[in-house]
């Protein structure tokens, strides 16, 4: 039982996630906000209405996996900054993680760096894949890792290393 | 210490302006107040108490709280929070109440008649909720007067750097800070005069005000007026409560993202609602470490995803704790920490210090009502709207009548729902001075509509609840 009120830390079983099937076959958002808060970009952005926000603002919002295509609209205008992407139809099993990340300085592409989970913990390296951030992305860029498969679901920021 | 990389505000290098500071020579910059100038030089200590003669900083940074008032070129009581600062001022301490100069005394205090502004509408405060009623009492022809006592326009829209939630016509998705510059672009073309640096000092029957701006008094003669003069941040009684280094978290965000200066080293915050949340992941994107946040309820206040996005950086939220005292020379050194069992009572022997130069309150806001009061508006003590507001109407009309109020002095909420209210306020404000149409009807439904949109879920119960007091209070 996932303890997110007392902590701020959700648990998998608090979200719904993309078949491992879906998840195979190439870039899919996830979505990890569970509360009925009054905000609906994430719907008015994507470009495949596959966010959708039924009736009541406040109503949390839903995915057609089918539909999205992860191309990451949705990732850097959540005002929450609560979506992710993951891709695992990456070869030597590998996973890409898409991270909405507003600090400075960016890394650069190639840049290994500590992959962290909901609780803040370092779990691994992560390489970066790439870093989008066009002017439309309104200063939260999004980040994409490559990290070890067992960890997409778990790797949702990262810190570059100390040098 | 200034912010040099930040990732959601420019910085550029700006003029110098110097000035000194109990005859030591300050380096600011353009467009610093007094304070913001002086924290950036690492002086945190701005006055003393009256009696005890303690030393205190300020606690809220937007002209409310008092306790940065020194004296500035021979002037005492001047709040140094609200005081741009300009070449060659002299500055210093105040010790005492302070004495006028003489030619003070010659001046304002022996006329019996000061310059009048006429208006069709005054509103007091020009943040979200005040530059909305300007914008929509404008469009129906009135001609409006803002006042407001800082110098820069927007209210607490000018720190907001994360994203609003909401609708697109709350401006969801967009950076406050950014919707507080398309707010005053609004204002442009229509009859909207803003004076900044003035304050509103009282009210008088009929619909008229004093204000002061430059040092003079004014009067305004309007024929409605909307009070949006927003809220003030909660105190909390802990031991050292008056240290330097403790500041409301407002104080900190204005300090960090108005005038890029970086405010502290170490932040222990204290309430987890958004308010708490929101400033903590900002003290991250300026470089500063945050040691935890405190919150003494049981549960965490703030939208999941702010809370999450704050603990995946690595800072924990500590429910049923509470800050038992401040500790420090003169200064905050730490915190003394402690958790809380299910009656809210101290857990003895689970104290621990942490080390913080900063300890941030982010424990609720209080509206800023005096001037309603002051007018004679009936007022209410409506815990769910944060203390005492006026009782207003479905037009946001108070109990005196051509007085209107709007944003967080009408109940505490989001500045999406003051931007409503204020749009509400104006347009009520407009159609009482030249009637009604179906476009004003409309208006008005809309803005309803979204209030009651904004409203919905269990983060918008309290407000409901709050304006249902109000209701039945009208009975």
């Amino acid at each position: 039982m996932s303890h997110y009120l007392q902590n701020g830390i959700l648990e998998l079983t608090d979200l719904t996630i993309p078949s491992t099937e879906r998840r195979k076959k190439g870039r899919v958002i996830i979505i990890e906000c569970v509360q009925h808060i009054p905000c609906d970009p994430c719907a008015n952005i994507c470009p495949k209405g596959a966010i959708t926000i039924e009736g009541e603002i406040t109503n949390i919002p839903q995915v057609d996996f089918d539909k999205c295509n992860g191309c990451g609209l949705c990732l850097a205008n959540c005002p929450g900054l609560a979506i992710f992407s993951v891709d695992e139809s990456l070869p030597n099993n590998e996973a890409e993680v898409g991270i909405p990340y507003e600090f400075r300085p960016l890394p650069e592409v190639g840049e290994v760096v500590d992959v962290i989970n909901r609780s803040g913990q370092i779990i691994g390296n992560g390489k970066v894949l790439k870093v989008r951030n066009p002017k439309s992305y309104d200063r939260t860029p999004v980040i994409y890792l490559s990290v070890p498969q067992e960890l997409s679901l778990e790797v949702r920021f990262l810190k570059r290393k100390e040098t | 210490m200034r912010i040099v990389n930040h990732p959601i505000l420019d910085f550029p290098p700006q003029k110098e302006i110097h000035f000194t500071f109990d005859g030591k020579q300050i380096t600011a910059y353009e467009g610093d107040t007094i304070a913001s100038a002086l924290h950036a030089a690492g002086i945190r200590v701005l006055s003393h108490s009256q009696r005890l003669h303690h030393a205190r900083g300020f606690f809220c940074a937007i002209g409310k709280c008092s306790s940065c008032i020194m004296e500035v070129d021979g002037v005492p009581n001047v709040k140094t929070c609200l005081v741009p600062v300009k070449e060659g001022m002299i500055v210093q301490s105040q010790t005492g109440w302070g004495k006028l100069p003489d030619h003070y005394c010659q001046t304002d205090h022996q006329r019996k008649e000061f310059p009048i502004k006429q208006t069709d509408v005054a509103i007091v405060g020009a943040g979200p909720a005040g530059l909305s009623a300007a914008i929509y009492a404008a469009r129906q022809g009135a001609k409006v007067l803002v006042m407001d006592e800082n110098h820069l326009i927007g209210g607490q829209l000018i720190k907001q750097t994360h994203m609003f939630f909401g609708s697109k016509e709350h401006y969801a998705r967009t950076r406050g800070i950014d919707i507080g510059k398309k707010l005053v672009e609004q204002c442009q073309g229509h009859d909207v005069e803003i004076l900044t640096n003035c304050s509103v000092i009282g009210y008088f029957h009929p619909q008229q005000l004093a204000a002061i701006k430059d040092d003079h008094l004014f009067q305004v003669d309007a024929k409605k007026v909307i009070i949006a003069t927003g809220a003030s941040e909660n105190m909390l009684t802990f031991v050292g409560n008056d240290l330097p280094g403790v500041y409301g978290a407002g104080a900190i965000q204005t300090l960090m993202n108005v005038y890029g200066v970086i405010p502290a080293k170490r932040v222990l915050m204290v309430g987890a609602g958004n308010i708490g949340v929101i400033v903590s992941y900002q003290l991250l994107q300026a470089g500063v470490e945050v040691a935890a946040v405190v919150e003494a309820l049981p549960t965490i206040s703030a939208y999941q995803v702010h809370a999450s996005k704050l603990v995946r950086c690595g800072v924990p939220i500590l429910t049923s704790h509470t800050i038992q005292r401040a500790y420090g020379n003169n200064r905050v050194e730490g915190a003394t920490i402690v958790q809380l069992d299910e009656k809210w009572q101290e857990i003895s022997g689970n104290e621990r210090d942490v080390e913080v130069d900063t300890i941030c309150l982010s424990v609720g806001l209080n509206p800023a009502s005096e001037i309603l009061s002051q007018a004679g508006c009936r007022m209410i003590y409506i815990p769910e709207l944060g203390g005492h507001v006026a009782w207003h109407d479905e037009n946001m009309e108070t109990t005196v009548k051509g007085i209107y109020v709007a944003g967080d002095v009408a109940g505490i909420e989001e500045a999406s729902s003051a931007m409503l209210e204020g749009r509400m306020a104006g347009i009520a404000a407009a159609e009482s001075l030249k009637g009604s149409s179906d476009e004003i009807q409309g208006l008005k439904k809309e803005v309803r509509k979204g209030l009651k949109s904004l409203r919905e879920g269990p983060f918008g119960e309290k407000t409901r609840i709050g304006e249902k007091k109000m209701q039945e209070a009208s009975l």
